[in-house]
């Protein structure tokens, strides 16, 4: 069997790297910082790695579910597809800025995407 | 199968168990979440070094003094726990000093007969005789002398500030909790740079943790960010300049956000001064202690500012509602 997305992008360190990067590219964002006025960063911090780990198809066991209760009370606060969106740049120039090969940002991109329903309340 | 030994009972943890899942079959009131390691709810502290599996993701210091997460921990040994809420274990010190070092903040000095384990910038819980604890930094290093120092502010209608400064005197018995925080000096990459911010007595965690780096030999640069709003809540403002004097890698900063401000100290708000001298903190260590919304509003910027987020020590201190 080949190797999943999640050793082929390196892991748990390339998660570690990319939410370092990621985070920050959030918080300087002014369409989606408030989200993340009242959080406390260390542990959004463990959470992006949730997140990253689960964009490469790593190790984890989120459920639909999991991600509309995680976000119910951000769509109340106006969270929306244009949110959404600016978040699957970050997360595209993220990878991009680590070097990971197109392809590879194609298929966390497209697993980060599968979640825009639950995220968004829909 | 591996004994797991909480507060003097014994459980067993099955082949193929995590620790979480063994306490939770055994009924035992641990807080927990996710079961996945990120959330860190479940975390606790062991007696033996834990698994490095189970260790994953928490902060270097934790690592050091073996706290894990029972949730990704399969035993490799029996394991001792400390659960999180388990009654603190109390030593009986004596005060020794007990001086003003501002108008409104003392030094309160208190001695052990036996060596008092801890790292500088750690906290305990000091307990009156009623039973009311409330949590402090300790200001200096481990010494032969087994004596801890402490900067204690007088609290606004606080109750038990009020005691520790008007009736706790030299000679008086004080109990004592064992050390406690994640927020202290690890001699490791001694030449990364050094950020200190506090304000008010933030210093007192701040002066433990520059002490520590120093007698460490840190040979990085080392710059102490120290503020309040008048210069009269500033203090140990003489001896921290002529320890800049002695260090060459050691800078000094104090800094008023209020109007008065005299030559020789910079005006403005300690993290704002701090962020304008220093606009470069990639690769840099950074301790954060005092007013919570100078920490949480700092963590953020020296993040954006490069340090990265394993890098961050902070220790907010919150002010108990009487």
């Amino acid at each position: 069997m080949s190797a999943t997305l999640y050793e082929r992008i390196g892991g748990e360190a390339a998660v570690n790297a990319a939410v370092e990067v990621f985070y920050r590219k959030v918080l300087e964002d002014y369409r989606i910082n408030r989200f993340f006025d009242n959080t406390d960063m260390d542990k959004q911090i463990a959470k992006q790695k949730a997140f990253f780990t689960m964009a490469f198809g790593g190790p984890n066991n989120y459920t639909g579910q999991d991600m509309r209760n995680a976000h119910s009370r951000l769509v109340k606060s106006g969270l929306n597809e244009e949110h959404f969106n600016a978040v699957m740049e970050h997360l595209g120039a993220t990878l991009t800025e680590l070097n990971v090969p197109a392809n590879l940002i194609a298929e966390a991109a497209a697993i980060a995407e599968s979640t825009r329903k639950d995220v968004l309340g829909q | 199968m591996y004994t797991l030994t909480i507060d003097e009972s014994n459980y067993t943890c099955q082949p193929g168990e995590t620790v979480l899942d063994a306490l939770l079959r055994e009924n035992i009131n641990i807080s927990y979440a996710c079961k996945k390691g990120t959330c860190h709810s479940c975390m606790v502290r062991s007696t033996e070094v834990p698994p490095q599996s189970a260790q994953a993701g928490l902060k270097k210091t934790l690592q050091t003094l073996n706290y894990f997460l029972p949730c990704q921990c399969y035993p490799e040994q029996d394991m001792t726990i400390k659960l999180p809420d388990q009654s603190d274990f109390y030593r009986m010190g004596t005060v020794i000093d007990n001086t003003l070092l501002n108008r409104n903040t003392i030094l309160l000095v208190i001695a052990f007969a036996d060596a008092f384990e801890f790292k500088a910038g750690q906290f305990v819980n000091l307990q009156k005789s009623d039973g009311v604890t409330r949590s402090y930094s300790i200001a200096n290093i481990p010494q032969q002398s087994n004596t801890l120092e402490f900067h204690i502010r007088r609290l606004p209608d606080g109750k038990f500030s009020a005691w520790l400064h008007d009736e706790v005197s030299v000679g008086d018995s004080i109990a004592v909790s064992e050390p406690r925080g994640h927020c202290f000096y690890l001699p490791e990459r001694r030449e990364q740079g050094l950020l200190l911010v506090g304000t008010g007595t933030g210093l007192a965690p701040l002066a433990g943790i520059l002490t520590d780096a120093l007698a460490q030999g840190h040979t990085g640069p080392i710059h102490l960010f120290h503020g309040s709003r008048d210069i009269e809540d500033l203090y140990r403002i003489d001896e921290m300049r002529q320890l800049a004097a002695q260090h060459p890698n050691f800078h000094y900063t104090s800094c008023l956000s209020g109007k008065n401000v005299p030559e020789g100290f910079a005006a403005g708000r300690v993290n704002e001064i701090a962020l304008s001298l220093l606009p470069d903190l990639k690769s840099w260590r950074v301790f954060l202690c005092g007013h919570p919304d100078m920490v949480n509003q700092m963590k953020k910027q020296v993040f954006l500012k490069g340090v990265a987020s394993a890098d961050i020590y902070a220790d907010a201190f919150l002010i108990t509602p009487r």
